[in-house]
């Protein structure tokens, strides 16, 4: 471990409220989910951060259910629980794609929703799902409660309108109408980072959300009108290129990605298409 | 001069410890140093590898991003947990499933946690995130296919007398696979 560890601070709240207080009054402090991005940090001293709060015990945050018509899902929820969850394979199909898309099996028994969000990086696997769901990020200080739509959450690269005295304690979904769908492209099938990531839904007005090609998720609107109002599919694809804004990395290039959303796109609408071979659910990943 | 941690207590390999440590310390760095368990190993220290694997209350995560604060009041089990009598371990011995060993620990702890009749497919999901350098992993499928094998044999056995018949085949084919 390159970081020392011995000048590191962790508090270790026993409850929710223990910790809000703690975020209040003893911040600011770094919270410790799953620790699968923050460890890669302080194992590769790229992470400066020295006080951080251990909230991995609190169970209040862990958790999958339905209230009303919503799905709600607490913020330590892993992406292994995701995956096995009958709700939301159900009524969510699309999020246990992505999470069993997730690293491999131990950094999905490990990271969780709730980190995956607060880490921020425009190629989380669940953000595009998120996106494409409309889902509400709950977030909580000692002293209220607040509910941002998931368009609004993030304001730039890793940046979002999460105060550092607040957690994210639960993501809400409403009922999706339509067919799912999901797709993530990679180096590989375990353990890479997306090239490019993409969800959406078949309904009347098509939803469409894309990772890995723009400094935070994109939810492409422009396309979204067009192919509602019944354009061509190819015109679509025109119209993602001026939504999306990818650049040249060590994971891939700009003209890639464009390459790839572009395709990603015309397969969305194959596959969902109303007749013909179209089926419930979320499409079956071929490797 | 160290300062003076509080007790970290959990189950290891069955039996109750307690380290006191700096509670951020990695459970990596605590199995190997602190409990003197040296037979999880350390690959990349990013997640990536698998080399660290230990399985805490039943899952398998990679100890290189588990601080020990997260560890209390678990089970946690290594490889030394197995005490060299799990049939993984004789599989992987007899049929080429470990070379240089360094993926080993990791890899035989991330199989024990598959189904009882995992697929190709299963398995090959189940180990993703084991990299070995080594074997061309076509060793360690057939190492875990015959594990398995011999396993549902000795449960037939148990309650039937096809024991001897099951056992036997799954032998004879495991030994046929051996390169
Ligand atoms: C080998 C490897 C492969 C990976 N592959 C993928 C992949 O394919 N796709 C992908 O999307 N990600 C991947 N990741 C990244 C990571 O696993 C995910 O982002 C995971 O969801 C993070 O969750 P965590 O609980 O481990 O977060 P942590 O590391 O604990 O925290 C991450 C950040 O979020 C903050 N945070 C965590 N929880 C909260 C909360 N409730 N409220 C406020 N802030 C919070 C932390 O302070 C920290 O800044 C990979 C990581 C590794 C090491
Ligand atoms: S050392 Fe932990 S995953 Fe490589
Ligand atoms: S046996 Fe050498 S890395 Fe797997």
């Amino acid at each position: 471990m390159r970081t020392a560890i011995s000048p590191l601070v962790v508090k270790q709240p026993r409850t929710l409220k223990d910790a809000l207080r703690m975020l209040r009054d003893d911040g600011p402090l770094t919270p410790l989910a799953g620790c699968t991005d923050v460890y890669v940090g302080l194992n590769f001293g790229t992470l400066r951060d020295a006080r951080f709060l251990n909230i991995w015990g609190l169970d209040d945050l862990r958790g999958i259910d339905v209230r009303g018509d919503v799905l709600r899902i607490g913020a330590l929820t892993t992406h292994a629980e995701i995956v096995r969850s009958v709700l939301v394979r159900r009524r969510l199909p699309m999020l246990a794609a992505a999470c069993r898309e997730v690293g491999a099996v131990q950094i999905q028994n490990r990271g969780t929703l709730g980190g995956n969000i607060a880490n921020g990086s425009p190629a989380g696997d669940s953000l595009p799902v998120l996106a494409a769901a409309e889902a509400f990020v709950e977030l909580r200080s000692a002293e209220w409660t607040r509910t941002v739509p998931f368009g609004e959450f993030y304001t730039g690269y890793r940046k979002s309108v999460m105060r550092p005295d607040e957690l994210i304690t639960a993501v809400e979904i409403p009922r999706v109408e339509g067919a799912q769908w999901f797709r993530k492209v990679g180096t590989r099938a375990a353990q890479s980072i997306s090239k490019v990531v993409m969800a959406a839904v078949r309904a009347s007005r098509p939803r469409i959300a894309l990772g890995s090609v723009a400094p935070t998720v994109v939810r492409a609107r422009s396309t979204e009108e067009a192919l509602a109002a019944g354009g061509a599919i190819e015109e679509a694809q025109r119209l993602l290129q001026d939504e999306i804004s990818p650049i040249d990395d060590i994971r891939s290039t700009e003209a890639y990605r464009r390459f790839v959303a572009a395709n990603l796109l015309m397969q969305f609408w194959t596959d969902t298409a109303p007749r013909g071979r179209a089926r419930p659910g979320v499409n079956r990943r071929t490797r | 001069m160290t300062p003076a941690f509080r007790p970290i207590a959990f189950v290891l390999n069955g039996r109750r410890v307690a380290v006191r440590v700096h509670p951020l310390k990695r459970l990596l760095d605590v199995l190997r140093e602190d409990c003197r368990l040296t037979g999880t190993k350390e690959g990349c220290g990013e997640g990536e590898c698998g080399a660290c694997t230990v399985i805490v209350d039943g899952k398998a995560v990679n100890s290189c991003l588990v601080p020990v604060a997260q560890a209390a009041g678990t089970r946690v089990t290594t490889i030394e947990g197995l005490h060299g009598r799990h049939r993984l371990q004789a599989a992987f011995a007899e049929l080429g499933g470990a070379q240089c060993g360094i993926c080993t620990p990791g890899m035989i702890l991330a199989a024990s946690t598959l189904g009882p009749k995992p697929t190709l497919d299963e398995v090959r999901t189940g180990l993703a995130g084991n990299i070995c350098r080594c074997t061309g992993y076509e060793g360690i499928y057939r190492a875990i296919k015959a594990a398995n094998k011999a396993r549902g044999a000795r449960r037939e056995a148990r309650g039937e007398g096809r024991e001897a018949r099951g056992t036997a085949r799954a032998r004879t084919a495991a030994r046929r696979r051996r390169p």
